[in-house]
């Protein structure tokens, strides 16, 4: 319960943020943070509550962004239905991947790699057909107003995403304290036990990558709606589904705050990295790599493992320990 | 309690970030505040970093000239800043350029960063002066705050065709095929489309055309195809590295064809090119950006990258060119204020370049003079043959090795 | 489009570059069958390897063939070193933070070599490099021809080392039960880091027989990272052979599929491969299945 009031606390102060910051490129930073807590909170959906490491989430993304694009360029949709119809694509990629990757047992590494190898499909795919502009991407062309889910005020931007980031708030929530949580942590800590115990593994599993796959959907159809152009290696590529894992890891695995934190770190040693180092090309980026491998080093059960067991581990968490 | 401590620690990490942003320009400053920005890092970076080279040059220039003289010899403020490559972080930096009280912007170099950084310019009406990004979308969305110095890729790939045209009917029309091999992004398949579509209506038959990835590690297949197709003209539109591979493994396999004959060609302008790889560079020609050879001040220019141990690409002098347009509009607009400057650059007829584009004139912000020219790479340097005014040397046409 | 004056050359040019995916996949594949790890920073270390071979030819005059003897050794120490004092100590033994510790190497190293050699191209120039060899009337890359050799040789002499030699019996004993490995007093930390070296010195091999053929840049590892993955699990993780059986595979299958749907679409063949060997049989061709 404590836990939906800080939700509401944080949502309410994150709503509030265009009123005391007045900075257009803060309010920026405050955007992009939530950006990457979305989809940080839909990898961690699979990843950090059901133990399925993904290298290749920008699978979903990338089909959630090119629904949108295509949809209001191609087929002149609605924004808000084409949003719709992204959130359905980026579940119905994931019922794709994860209805072969578990029917065939895949697990550990092996379905971390094939997520990538599906990501390289698409990406091959989406350059390919004139249906997706092939390598040159599509633009969706400028049209400000809330219909059109394009606003020319930022805080429009700001409420959108925020939108998206506390869905991703309560499904997280919701798998904490559900009964299909549950099973989902347990097959994460153990899966012959709980396939013992009567959970449909296959069923949990599929219905978890369905839910991560749609917000890392909205994830990506954000992106289109914000930056107005998408392009296979953008919507496909690496760069995607290694900052959806950052997050996570480095905030907490498997927690409710966990990605938030990562990100709002990482978007603030970006920051700072840059404004420290001046304009050498690569010194910021090699200082953030360092910074990267302290925290791992020196946190490695995230921010919140820290954090807990700083003050006293109050409930053991279980992070994804192998021998 | 557990949330509010997080909520301190996302609040205290925004702010830590924002003490490290520059501070708000307030009131006038001795300086006018310019941002220069390209992708120095990530997989642009290398023309991002000669992009830089060519916007510091003018700017160290016009400064140790005096500055602005019509703001009592302001001295012009750069601030560089990095795109990663990405177009989401040159939205961000565009975001900082407006805190820190820029008064134009010049950038992104890749189409798809300019596409957004000019977008996100457009709020704050900065203007911003895109130094090569060749879409044609770019000024074709009304943005009233964008200005493009140099030609989309229509208008290189409609040069490009007619210049072959004319070198080949001069030549006597030795060449009906051609074989054309282009990038997947942006530039290569705009320009492959156009000359797929163009060429057959002037008597020449596309043979094929041929699309890789970037990066591609190998050309041998399309070199086999090349060789087993026997096109009189092969066309490339590629980067750099692609394209060095590309006319390497041509002469490796002995696939000689009439000409080589690049659009936009990563390496075919390149004096790096040129001076690593004589042999295979050796005829190459090129339709691209480039300067005007019979321009004292442009030799002058090559000479002084040179020295500084650069090479003279496009990147370097069109971002230079850019500089000094810049400041001519500042000039012109006697004011630091971004409108004025917008207005300025729209009403430019600034003429006191070096490249072969006449006076300067902005319709939609398209500078509508802008042209490329054909090069050859004859005698281990590149000459220009097309068009005559400012041609330096006679096109060799067909080559032979 | 598919006769055999054009099948042919492009399937054994397949087989060349395959070979250089092959020396790539190597060490990936030490290193994930021994360590456990998916080593994010491989592309990366292959980008150092190119440089080092750069620069020992620009400034001392060295042939890549001959930089064999101090690209391997060098390129071990490094990552003995990697294994030893970062990788090992940060990561604690989680697989998630060996993946950000990965990853963050490969980033300090991409950006400290833009930082410190810029973000050109190089390139060697040699006359050897242009030369081709004419087998049955395709003309074939001299320096392609040598780095298949390389690649045999090189996964023979692994093959050689982990069956005969006591650091091989070690290191299997290490791949296979970490903790009773620990118990009969194997130094545990120090196998993993001499695997992790070799698996980085396969990596200098792979540069000396790639930079005559190619080109260095910060950028360039990223273009063989996803290969070399690929090339690991249809080898089977942990298998030299299959690492090399299966770098020559995905080579000619690059080829002949770039021949038959053009170069950008032919790259899936590539990847649906990979995505069928982990649904039908994930432990690859000559892995043992786990």
């Amino acid at each position: 319960m404590r836990e939906l009031a800080g939700i509401c606390v944080f949502c309410a102060l994150a709503a509030l943020t265009p009123l005391f910051v007045t900075s257009g490129s803060l309010q920026n930073l405050v955007i992009m943070t939530l950006y990457a807590t979305l989809l940080g909170q839909a990898w961690n959906i699979l990843a950090g509550f059901g133990g399925q490491f993904s290298f290749g989430h920008a699978v979903f993304f990338g089909s959630g962004a090119y629904a949108m694009a295509v949809l209001q360029v191609k087929f002149g949709w609605n924004a808000w239905a084409a949003l719709a119809a992204a959130l359905a694509a980026g579940s119905a990629v994931g019922a794709f991947i994860g209805a072969l990757s578990f029917r065939y047992g895949l697990k550990g590494s092996y379905f971390a790699l094939v997520t990538l190898a599906f990501a390289e499909v698409f990406r091959i795919l989406a350059n390919t057909f004139l249906f997706t502009g092939a390598g040159v991407g599509m633009m969706v062309p400028l049209n400000e107003s809330a219909a059109a889910l394009q606003f020319a005020d930022r805080s429009g931007y700001l409420y959108l995403i925020l939108a998206m980031v506390t869905a991703g708030f309560l499904i997280s929530w919701w798998l904490k304290h559900s009964r299909f949580g549950a099973w989902l942590q347990a097959l994460r800590d153990n899966e012959d036990s709980a396939a013992a115990l009567g959970v449909d593994v296959f069923r949990v599993k599929l219905i978890a990558i369905m839910i991560s796959g749609a917000l890392m959907a909205a994830g990506g159809a954000f992106y289109v709606q914000y930056f107005h152009y998408i392009d296979p290696h953008i919507a496909y590529g690496p760069a995607v589904s290694i900052e959806a894992l950052l997050a996570p890891i480095v905030g907490g695995m498997g927690t409710l705050w966990g990605p938030l934190l990562g990100a709002a770190v990482l978007h603030a040693l970006g920051e700072l990295t840059r404004s420290v180092t001046g304009d050498a090309p690569g010194v910021n980026l090699m200082v953030y790599g360092v910074v990267l491998i302290l925290m791992v080093t020196f946190l490695p059960r995230g921010i919140l493992g820290g954090v807990v067991t700083l003050f006293g581990g109050r409930g053991a968490k279980k992070g994804g320990d192998r021998a | 309690m557990k949330s509010q401590r997080r909520i301190f620690l996302k609040q205290s990490a925004a702010l830590a970030a924002a003490a490290g942003l520059p501070a708000i320009a307030r009131g006038q400053g001795a300086t006018v505040k310019i941002g220069v920005l390209h992708p120095v890092t990530g997989f642009l970076a290398y023309s991002g970093n000669l992009c830089r080279v060519g916007a510091r040059l003018a700017v160290d220039e016009i400064n140790a000239a005096g500055g602005i003289k019509a703001l009592g010899g302001a001295k012009l403020e750069a601030i560089y800043a990095d795109a990663q490559s990405k177009p989401e972080v040159g939205v961000a930096e565009v975001e900082k350029f407006n805190e820190a009280g820029v008064s134009a912007i010049v950038g992104a170099y890749a189409s798809a960063i300019c596409l957004a950084t000019t977008q996100a310019a457009a709020k704050y009406n900065i203007a911003h002066l895109v130094d090569v990004g060749v879409a044609d979308q770019i000024v074709e969305r009304g943005l009233k705050n964008t200005f493009r110095f140099a030609p989309g890729y229509k208008v290189v790939a409609r040069a490009a065709i007619n210049n072959l045209h004319i070198m080949n009917t001069l030549a006597r029309k030795p060449a009906r095929t051609v074989m054309i091999i282009h990038e997947e992004s942006l530039f290569g398949t705009g320009t492959a489309n156009l000359l797929a579509a163009e060429l057959p209506g002037m008597g020449y038959e596309v043979k094929e055309v041929v699309k890789h990835a970037n990066p591609t590690r190998d050309f041998n297949n399309i070199v086999l195809r090349m060789k087993a197709l026997n096109p009189d003209i092969v066309i490339p539109a590629n980067y750099f590295n692609e394209y060095a591979l590309l006319v390497r493994t041509m002469k490796q396999q002995n696939v000689q064809p009439k000409a080589i004959y690049s659009v936009l060609g990563g390496a075919a302008s390149s004096f790096k090119f040129v001076k690593e790889f004589p042999d295979a560079a050796a005829g190459v020609i090129d339709c691209n950006h480039w300067y005007n050879p019979k321009d004292k001040r442009s030799l002058a220019l090559r000479k002084k990258v040179e020295a500084k141990g650069d090479f003279f690409t496009y990147e370097v002098f069109l971002n230079y060119q850019a500089g000094y347009l810049l400041a001519d509009a500042i000039e012109r607009a006697k004011s630091r204020e971004r409108g004025a400057i917008v207005d300025a650059l729209a009403s430019s007829t600034w003429d006191k370049h070096f490249m072969p584009y006449g006076p300067t004139r902005f319709v939609n912000g398209q500078n509508q003079g802008a042209q490329p020219l054909m090069m050859q790479v004859l005698k281990g340097d590149i000459k220009v043959i097309l068009p005559n005014t400012f041609a330096e040397a006679e096109p060799v046409f067909p080559w032979k090795a | 489009m598919l006769e055999f004056s054009i099948l042919f050359p492009s399937i054994l040019n397949g087989l060349t570059t395959g070979a250089v995916y092959a020396l790539v996949a190597l060490g990936l594949t030490l290193i994930y069958g021994v360590l456990h790890i998916i080593n994010f920073a491989h592309g990366a270390a292959l980008m150092v390897a190119l440089y080092a071979v750069y620069f020992l030819h620009e400034q001392a005059g060295v042939n890549p063939y001959a930089a064999l003897p101090l690209a391997v050794p060098a390129m071990f120490a490094f990552g003995y070193c990697l294994q030893r004092f970062v990788i090992g100590r940060a990561s604690h033994g989680k697989d998630e933070n060996i993946l950000l510790v990965t990853l963050g190497i490969s980033i300090i190293l991409e950006n400290l070599a833009l930082y410190l050699w810029k973000s050109d191209t190089r390139t060697i120039d040699a006359p050897y490099m242009l030369q081709t060899v004419d087998i049955a009337g395709a003309m074939i890359s001299l320096p392609k021809l040598l780095a298949f050799g390389g690649a045999l040789a090189a996964a023979a002499l692994l093959l050689a080392v982990m069956a005969k030699t006591d650091l091989g019996r070690a290191i299997r004993a290490c791949a296979k039960e970490r903790q009773g490995a620990r118990l009969v007093g194997i130094d545990v930390e120090h196998v993993f880091a001499m695997s992790f070296g070799i698996g980085l010195a396969c990596l200098g091999a792979a540069a000396c027989f790639l930079l005559p053929a190619f080109y260095v840049n910060p950028n360039v590892g990223n273009s063989f990272v996803l290969i070399a993955f690929t090339v690991v699990v249809l080898g089977g993780m942990g298998s030299f052979a299959g690492a090399l059986l299966g770098g020559l595979l995905i080579g000619v299958v690059e080829s002949v599929g770039g021949l038959w749907l053009g170069e950008s679409l032919g790259q899936i063949g590539i990847f649906v491969i990979f995505i069928a060997v982990l649904l039908f049989r994930p432990q690859g061709l000559f892995g043992a299945r786990t």
